[in-house]
């Protein structure tokens, strides 16, 4: 079925608002004003791509790298910015920052610092909607990294012999921290991992956004029909360290300058063109659109106030 | 009154909350048809609710307690069986890093989840599953710990356990499974945090959590018949700590001995202590004793096992030494 051309605007100005909320945050950064941040440029046709089949009521978790994740589930730059600097008004009132912004309101069910903790947490919230007897979706994302921790066996495993409305997303972008994926793993694909479970794996180029949105699309309505859990694979890269002042020793210059050439955006963008979709006019006044957003996001920010410090003792429980 | 056991107390408090609310659902390893639970909590719960609600899994701690967090999160309300305390190892991120969910959210979710595991020494289980482990269960913050001593409180407090928000540790001591005690056949809760004297005394107040609730109440005996008068107070729940009852018993005695089955370091003792010493000091007449185990880890052999266990005779020594 081809997409509809708005639906593909949106996904261009998706991924245009990742990058662009990453580019501010580095900033912020840099400027000494956010504490630590898992950069995700280069790899948001994968989040895109993929939370372009859900509905606002499905879920998704997601990872320490998960600005891309959540702007592509419909988060807020101007509240994730704020939490991002500690501020009151911040997705989660200065509590959390960037490795836990969350907003269940609208099935963002958080990003997480530990490597591989989505994976059963998800599982949950599937077996959930399956009690509930709703047609929600999870969409998990995690990375290579997470696909060798016991976690992902046991939560794959529980997904797979429940069958619960789960796709398992492992964004494998090469590197685990700085160990690359080629030493820790003695497969090519990832996803082949899926046949121990008696699931779909599906291995797809995690660069291009309509690619991603046809494989978890098929993923998305299989759960959604009660079908049970896949694993789709979207190979990608991650232009930046795996925390800000990484210095990346363990890529090499070629290897980089490879994937700069994939780069996910100006693909879509030439694409999009080609397709009579966008005109270079259109694409440019996205861009610039997003710019306006994300400076908006910022003057937001500076102008909320810091919570009060007593509210550190408070929501410890319910 | 009816006498019922300990374990069947459990089986009825979750039955009754089961039947209660659609969104109480227990998930665990040996929790359906054939077993019911490793020592039999939930007999009759999977014909009853069957295998949607009564969910039995793989062995797989992390799964369990992570995917209970998932589902809580998202408006069920589950019971995840933990099998012994001493899996909560196996599971140590969920548990310390994924339950405070709600407080990192900033508010934003409840949890509503209660762990159930077997705890305690006492039957030659040896090191990786006899712990209790009391004291660092309290310092996880977002988690209530709950330490019944008999089938009453076992019953209202799991009850309640169940009804909260939060995210509640539900220590099942071993030792006391088989125990019957008096449980009405009318519906009754126990509010957590709120403490139990077990036996009033004017001497010296003891403090016991869990299975030592039982040796504290037969040293009484013994004391009395040397003239020592010993306050049993029960906290019942370590997370939240009923304070007050504590300090007012301590106010009436003027001494403190608390027993707890846990290596002594870091130990339940050690914090209630703590706040005995901050807020009461200048009720206090002698030296606050802690009765728990050595700092090792829990051994096999009966009689090693009972060295390494607190018990009555450790309790009727600190008691007398400040009596």
């Amino acid at each position: 079925m081809p997409i509809a051309k708005e639906k593909l605007i949106d996904m261009y100005r998706t991924m245009v608002r990742i990058r662009t909320f990453e580019k501010v945050a580095l900033k912020g950064f840099e400027a000494g004003d956010i504490g630590v941040i898992h950069l995700y440029i280069g790899e948001e046709a994968s989040a895109t791509g993929a939370c372009a089949n859900l509905r606002d009521d499905d879920y998704i978790t997601s990872t320490h790298r998960g600005h891309g994740h959540l702007i592509a589930k419909g988060g807020k730059t101007n509240r994730m910015m704020a939490e991002l600097y500690g501020k009151k008004t911040g997705y989660n009132k200065g509590k959390g920052g960037s490795m836990h912004i969350a907003d269940v309101d609208i099935g963002i069910l958080g990003a997480n610092g530990i490597v591989g903790a989505g994976i059963p947490i998800a599982a949950g919230a599937a077996l959930s909607a399956k009690m509930r007897g709703t047609d929600q979706v999870v969409v998990c994302f995690f990375g290579d990294g997470a696909a060798n921790t016991s976690r992902f066996h046991e939560g794959i495993n529980l997904a797979s012999i429940w069958k619960l409305p789960v796709v398992y997303i492992v964004e494998n972008n090469q590197y685990a921290e700085s160990t690359p994926i080629s030493y820790a793993a003695n497969i090519a694909n990832l996803a082949d991992r899926a046949a121990a479970y008696g699931i779909p794996g599906v291995t797809v180029d995690g660069n291009d956004v309509l690619a991603v949105y046809e494989a978890v699309g098929k993923a998305v309505a299989r759960a959604r029909k009660g079908e049970g859990p896949t694993l789709v694979e979207s190979k990608t890269y991650r232009h930046r360290g795996h925390f800000e002042g990484d210095q990346q020793t363990y890529k090499t210059k070629n290897e980089v300058d490879g994937w700069v050439k994939k780069d996910p955006i100006p693909r879509f963008r030439k694409k999009l063109i080609g397709m009579g979709v966008l005109t270079e006019k259109k694409a440019d006044e996205i861009d610039q659109a997003m710019l306006k957003e994300l400076d908006d996001a910022v003057k937001f920010t500076q102008e909320s106030p810091f919570p009060d410090p007593e509210e550190t003792l408070e929501d410890v429980y319910a | 009154m009816r006498e019922i056991s300990f374990m069947k107390a459990i089986n009825e408090a979750a039955d009754e909350e089961m039947k209660r609310d659609p969104g109480v659902f227990i998930l665990g390893e040996d929790v359906g048809k054939a077993w019911g639970g490793a020592y039999g909590d939930f007999v009759g719960l999977f014909d009853k609710y069957g295998a949607e609600r009564v969910r039995e899994t793989p062995i797989s701690e992390t799964a369990i307690l992570g995917s209970a967090i998932g589902a809580a999160a998202t408006g069920m309300r589950p019971i995840a069986y933990l099998y012994f305390v001493d899996f909560l190892g196996v599971c140590g991120d969920e548990l310390i890093n994924q339950l405070q969910m709600r407080y990192m959210f900033g508010g934003k979710t409840k949890l509503p989840l209660t762990i159930t595991a077997y705890s305690g020494a006492g039957v030659s289980s040896a090191h990786q599953h006899s712990k209790s482990l009391i004291g660092l269960w309290m310092a996880i913050p977002g988690l209530k710990v709950v330490t019944p001593s008999t089938p009453y409180d076992a019953k209202g407090l799991l009850k309640s356990a169940i009804r909260e928000d939060n995210p509640v540790l539900f220590l099942e001591h071993k030792v006391l499974l088989r125990l019957t005690g008096e449980v009405p056949d009318e519906e009754y809760t126990i509010p957590l945090g709120k403490a139990d004297i077990k036996r009033e005394g004017s001497d010296v107040t003891v403090v016991a959590t869990a299975f030592m609730v039982n040796r504290a109440l037969a040293a009484a005996d013994k004391l009395q018949q040397k003239g020592i008068s010993i306050e049993v107070v029960d906290p019942r729940t370590l997370v939240p700590l009923d304070k007050q009852t504590i300090i007012d018993s301590v106010k009436k005695t003027g001494r403190l001995v608390i027993m707890s089955e846990e290596p002594i370091t870091g130990s339940a003792a050690g914090e209630i202590s703590a706040i005995v010493a901050e807020e009461a000091f200048d009720s206090l007449d002698a030296p606050i004793k802690r009765v728990c185990a050595p700092d090792t880890p829990i051994p096999y052999s009966s009689v090693l096992e009972k060295f390494w266990m607190p018990d009555e005779e450790d309790l009727i020594k600190a008691v007398t030494e400040i009596a």
